[in-house]
C-alpha cells in the first residue's frame, strides 16, 4: 500500500502459481448467497434482508463507493497510492450542488468530475512531479478538500434560498427509470414471500423501479474502466507505470505523463462519487455528506484485489450492510448471525475432525466463537445499531487479516518515481 | 537552513490563499488584517492551549513517522482513549490526585491498546498500517458511540450524552496566567506536553532503542542488518505511539470538560499528522508548529465578524500550508542530495588529478 515498512510479511511471497477459479464458481457463489438469503428471511422472518427497498437502497448507496473504489484504481494501476479519494470526493459532492443549482442537473455530474480532478491533480501534482510520500500527499489533499468545499460551500449557498453555511439549496432530481407494469407484477410476487421466488422478484423489481440514469452511466464506467485498463494499450501502459515504472520507462513509456493522468481520472471518477452523492443520493450537499466514504472506496478497492470485478463485490457489501443501518434493521444483521455461528462451528469441527498436525486445537476457537454467536442470536432480538454500522469496517478488517496473503497490489503502488532513476 | 523550508511554505500558503480569495471575491487586506493582527489575551491563552493538545498529537504521530509508519489512527486511538479515561475517573473510585495518574494510564493503556492492533495486524498479518487504522477509527466512532450510551445511560440525573463528570478533586487546575489586566489559565497538564516532548528527544536521540527505531525508518535492510528485529520494533512502536495518542485527549477532559461527551473535541489526529508533517517530527519543531495550527484556528474566529469572511478558509490556509511544506521538503531534499553528489563528484575528481599528477612527476 504504502511505501512504509514491509517487515517481511509483503504479500509478495511468490504467491504459489494457483489457477484462477473459473467462472462458474463465482455464478454459484452468487447463487449459493441467493439461496442461503432466501432461506434465512423465511426461517428469521427477517423479511428486510432483501426486499426491493432494500435492495434499491443498496444500489444507491453502493455507486458512491464504487465510484472512490474506480478512482482508487485508476491511481493505483498506475502506482499511485491515494488516500486523498476523500478529499476529492468532498470537493466533488459541493461541484455537484453548485453546478448543478445554477446550470442544471447535467452540468452538475461535469462540475463533480471537474472538482474531483482539481483534487487530484494537486495529488498528482505533489506525488508525481515534486514526489512527495503519496500517503502525506493524500492527507494533505484531504485537509485541503475538506476545507476547501466548506469554504466554498459558504461563499456560495448561504443566503440562497433554502441554503445555508452548510448546505446548499434544494437540488433538481435526475430523471430515472420505471418500467411500471414488470415493477407492480414483480412487486406481487415479492409480497408473496414466496422462498426464492419473493427474493428473485424483489432484487428485479429495485432494477425495473426507479432506477437513476446515473447509476446506469456508473455500471457502464466500471466496465469501461475495464476495458480501457485490460484491453487497450494505453490501459497496457499504464498500468506498466504501476507495476515497474523504470521498464516502462526503458520501453519508450511516458511515465510521468501517464502517472499523471491516471491521478487526474482518478480525481474524477472521486468527484463523481461525491457529485452522486449530492445529486441522486440526497437532493443537496451538506458538510460532513461523505462519511468516509472515500477510505470506504479504497478499502473496496483493496478488498477486490486492485481488480473492477472484486471492487464491485466490495463496494456492493460496503452499500448493502449501509443499506441495512440506514433502514434502521438490526434483525437483519441479527439474522446473519446464524448462518456465521453455523459455519464457524462447522468449519471449527472439521479443523478438529482433520486434526491438523502440530495444531491439534486449531477447530477450538472457531467453535467457541460460533457457540458465542449462536447464543447471541438466540438471546436477544436485534443487533445494536452501532453494530450494524461497525460492520463494514471490521468486515474489511478481518478480510484483509485472512486475505491478504492472496492479494496482490500492484508492484510499485505507492513508491516514489523519479525519471531516470535506476532501482 | 531548517527553517527555511517552513517559512517558505507558509508564503507560498499566504499567496496562494490571497489569489483564492481574490478568485472569490472576498476581502484581501482585512482578512490579513484579522489573521496577523495581536492576538488578544484570551486568544492567546486559548492558542496556547489548543496547541498542547496538539503537540501531544503531533508527537503521537512522529513517533510512527520516524520508522516510516503512517499512524493515521491517531484520531480513533485518543477518542477511545479519552472514553476510558474519562468513564473511570468518573466512577471517583480512588481520591484526588491518585485518580488522576491512574486515569492518565488508563488512556495511555487503552489508546497503546487500540493502536497495538494495528501493529499486530501489520507484524502478523502483512495488512497495511495505513488502511488497518483507517477502519479502526470508523470502528472506534460506532463503538466509542455505542459505549457512551451505556454508560450515559446508567448514570442517573447528569447529561445524557455525557460520561460521568469527574470529581472536584480529580481535576487538573489550570495555570494563572496575567496578561495586562485579564487572568487566565492554561492547562495544567502543559508540564504532561512539557514531559511527553523531552521524553520523545530523550529517547529517539539518547537511547538505544531511538536510534534502533530511527535506522529502521532511515532504512529497513541496513536496520536488520544490523541485528535490529523489525517486526518487534514495529508493535513496539506502534504501541508507543497509542499510548502517546491516548493523552491528546487529557489536558481537555481535566483541564476543561471533565466528562467524555457528543461534544468532544474531533479531528485532533488528523491535525496532529499535519502538525507533525509541518514541524518535521523535530520536538522543537512540532511545538512551534502547534503554536502556529492553534494561532490560525483562533484567529479565525474573528473573520467573520471583523472581515465578514467565513471562517472557514482556516481549512484552505492549514492545507495548502501541509502541502507546500512536504513539496518544500522534498524539494531541499533533493537539492541537497544534488549539491552532495557534486561536492563528492568534485573531490573525486580533485583526487583523481593529483594521484595523475604525482605519477606523471614520479615517471618524470
Amino acid at each position: 500500500m504504502s511505501t512504509g515498512l514491509a517487515v517481511g510479511t509483503a504479500p509478495e511471497l511468490a504467491a504459489p502459481k494457483k489457477a484462477r477459479r473459473p467462472r462458474w464458481f463465482w455464478y454459484a457463489v452468487i447463487g449459493g448467497a441467493l439461496l442461503l438469503i432466501s432461506t434465512l428471511r423465511v426461517i428469521t422472518g427477517a423479511n428486510d434482508i432483501d426486499s426491493s427497498g432494500a435492495i434499491a437502497a443498496t444500489i444507491g448507496l453502493t455507486m458512491p463507493i464504487l465510484l472512490a473504489g474506480l478512482g482508487g484504481l485508476w491511481s493505483e494501476r498506475a502506482g499511485v497510492a491515494n488516500i486523498g479519494l476523500e478529499g476529492m470526493m468532498i470537493l466533488g459532492t459541493w461541484g455537484g450542488a453548485f453546478f448543478a443549482y445554477n446550470y442544471g442537473v447535467w452540468a452538475g455530474l461535469i462540475g463533480a468530475i471537474l472538482l474531483g480532478a482539481v483534487g487530484g491533480a494537486v495529488h498528482a501534482l505533489a506525488t508525481v512531479i515534486f514526489g512527495v510520500d503519496h500517503i502525506v500527499s493524500g492527507v494533505a489533499v484531504n485537509l485541503l478538500g475538506a476545507g476547501a468545499a466548506s469554504y466554498l460551500a459558504v461563499r456560495t449557498f448561504k443566503g440562497l434560498p433554502g441554503g445555508g453555511e452548510t448546505q446548499s439549496p434544494p437540488l433538481d432530481p435526475f430523471p430515472a427509470l420505471t418500467i411500471a407494469p414488470a415493477a407492480d407484477a414483480l412487486g406481487q410476487v415479492e409480497r408473496s414471500g414466496t422462498w426464492l421466488l419473493a427474493d428473485i422478484a424483489s432484487i428485479l423489481r429495485a432494477l425495473v423501479n426507479n432506477l437513476s440514469v446515473v447509476t446506469i452511466l456508473t455500471v457502464l464506467l466500471v466496465v469501461g474502466t475495464w476495458w480501457v485498463l485490460w484491453r487497450t494499450a494505453f490501459g497496457l501502459r499504464l498500468r506498466s507505470c504501476g507495476e515497474a515504472p523504470q521498464a516502462a520507462e526503458t520501453l519508450g513509456v511516458n511515465v510521468i505523463k501517464y502517472k499523471f493522468i491516471a491521478v487526474l481520472i482518478s480525481g474524477g471518477f472521486a468527484g463523481l462519487g461525491g457529485g452522486f452523492l449530492a445529486l441522486v443520493a440526497s437532493n443537496l450537499y451538506r458538510e460532513g455528506q461523505t462519511a468516509g466514504r472515500g477510505y470506504i472506496g479504497l478499502a473496496a478497492m483493496i478488498f477486490g484485489n486492485w481488480r473492477p470485478g472484486g471492487l464491485t463485490a466490495g463496494a456492493a457489501l460496503f452499500g448493502y450492510t449501509d443499506a441495512i443501518n440506514l433502514r434502521g434493521r438490526g434483525d437483519v444483521i441479527h439474522a446473519y448471525l446464524l448462518p456465521i455461528a453455523i459455519g464457524l462451528i462447522a468449519w471449527g469441527i472439521w479443523q478438529i475432525v482433520r486434526r491438523r498436525q502440530g495444531k491439534p486445537l486449531a477447530g477450538v476457537v472457531p467453535v467457541v466463537t460460533g457457540v458465542l454467536a449462536a447464543a447471541w442470536f438466540f438471546l436477544t432480538a436485534a443487533v445494536p445499531r452501532e453494530f450494524t454500522g461497525m460492520t463494514p469496517y471490521v468486515a474489511t478488517l478481518l478480510v484483509l487479516a485472512f486475505a491478504s496473503q492472496r492479494l496482490r497490489m500492484p508492484k510499485a503502488d505507492g513508491q516514489v518515481y523519479r525519471k531516470g532513476e535506476a532501482r | 537552513m531548517g527553517a527555511a523550508a517552513p517559512v517558505l511554505s507558509i508564503v507560498v500558503a499566504m499567496v496562494v490563499t490571497s489569489i483564492i480569495l481574490l478568485l472569490a471575491k472576498d476581502p484581501v487586506g482585512a482578512v490579513w488584517a484579522q489573521l496577523l493582527k495581536l492576538p488578544s489575551p484570551r486568544l492567546t491563552i486559548a492558542i496556547i492551549n489548543s496547541a498542547i493538545v496538539l503537540y501531544l498529537s503531533a508527537v503521537a504521530v512522529a513517533i510512527g513517522f520516524r520508522m516510516n509508519l503512517f499512524n493515521i489512527g491517531v484520531d480513533g486511538q485518543y477518542r477511545v482513549a479519552a472514553f476510558a479515561a474519562a468513564t473511570f475517573g468518573g466512577q471517583a473510585w480512588l481520591p484526588g490526585w491518585l485518580n488522576i495518574i491512574v486515569s492518565l494510564a488508563v488512556a495511555m493503556g487503552a489508546g497503546a491498546l487500540w493502536a497495538a492492533i494495528a501493529g499486530w495486524l501489520k507484524v502478523k498479518r502483512g495488512v497495511s498500517e495505513v488502511i488497518s487504522t483507517i477502519m479502526l477509527n470508523a470502528i472506534a466512532t460506532y463503538l466509542v458511540a455505542f459505549l457512551l450510551q451505556k454508560v450515559a445511560l446508567s448514570s442517573e440525573g447528569s447529561n445524557v450524552t455525557n460520561t460521568k463528570s469527574l470529581p472536584e478533586s480529580s481535576r487538573v487546575p489550570g495555570i494563572p496566567v496575567t496578561i495586562g489586566e485579564q487572568q487566565r489559565e492554561i492547562y495544567g497538564l502543559l508540564f504532561l506536553a512539557i514531559l511527553v516532548g523531552f521524553l520523545y528527544w530523550f529517547v529517539l536521540n539518547k537511547t538505544r532503542f531511538g536510534f534502533d527505531l530511527r535506522a529502521t525508518g532511515g532504512s529497513e535492510t541496513a536496520a536488520v542488518a544490523s541485528g535490529v528485529k523489525v517486526k518487534r520494533m514495529v508493535l513496539t512502536s506502534m504501541v508507543l505511539s497509542g499510548a502517546i495518542a491516548g493523552l491528546v485527549g487529557m489536558p481537555l477532559l481535566f483541564g476543561q470538560d471533565y466528562a467524555y461527551g457528543t461534544t468532544f473535541q474531533p479531528g485532533l489526529g488528523f491535525a496532529g499528522i499535519a502538525v507533525a508533517l509541518l514541524g518535521r517530527n523535530h520536538h522543537i519543531g512540532m511545538a512551534v508548529a502547534a503554536i502556529v495550527w492553534g494561532f490560525l484556528e483562533q484567529q479565525s474566529n474573528g473573520l467573520q465578524i471583523n472581515a465578514g469572511v467565513s471562517d472557514r478558509l482556516v481549512g484552505v490556509i492549514q492545507g495548502v500550508i501541509v502541502l507546500s511544506v512536504v513539496i518544500a521538503y522534498e524539494l531541499v531534499r533533493r537539492a541537497n542530495i544534488a549539491l552532495e553528489q557534486r561536492t563528492v563528484a568534485a573531490a573525486l575528481a580533485a583526487e583523481k588529478a593529483k594521484t595523475q599528477r604525482d605519477a606523471a612527476e614520479v615517471s618524470a
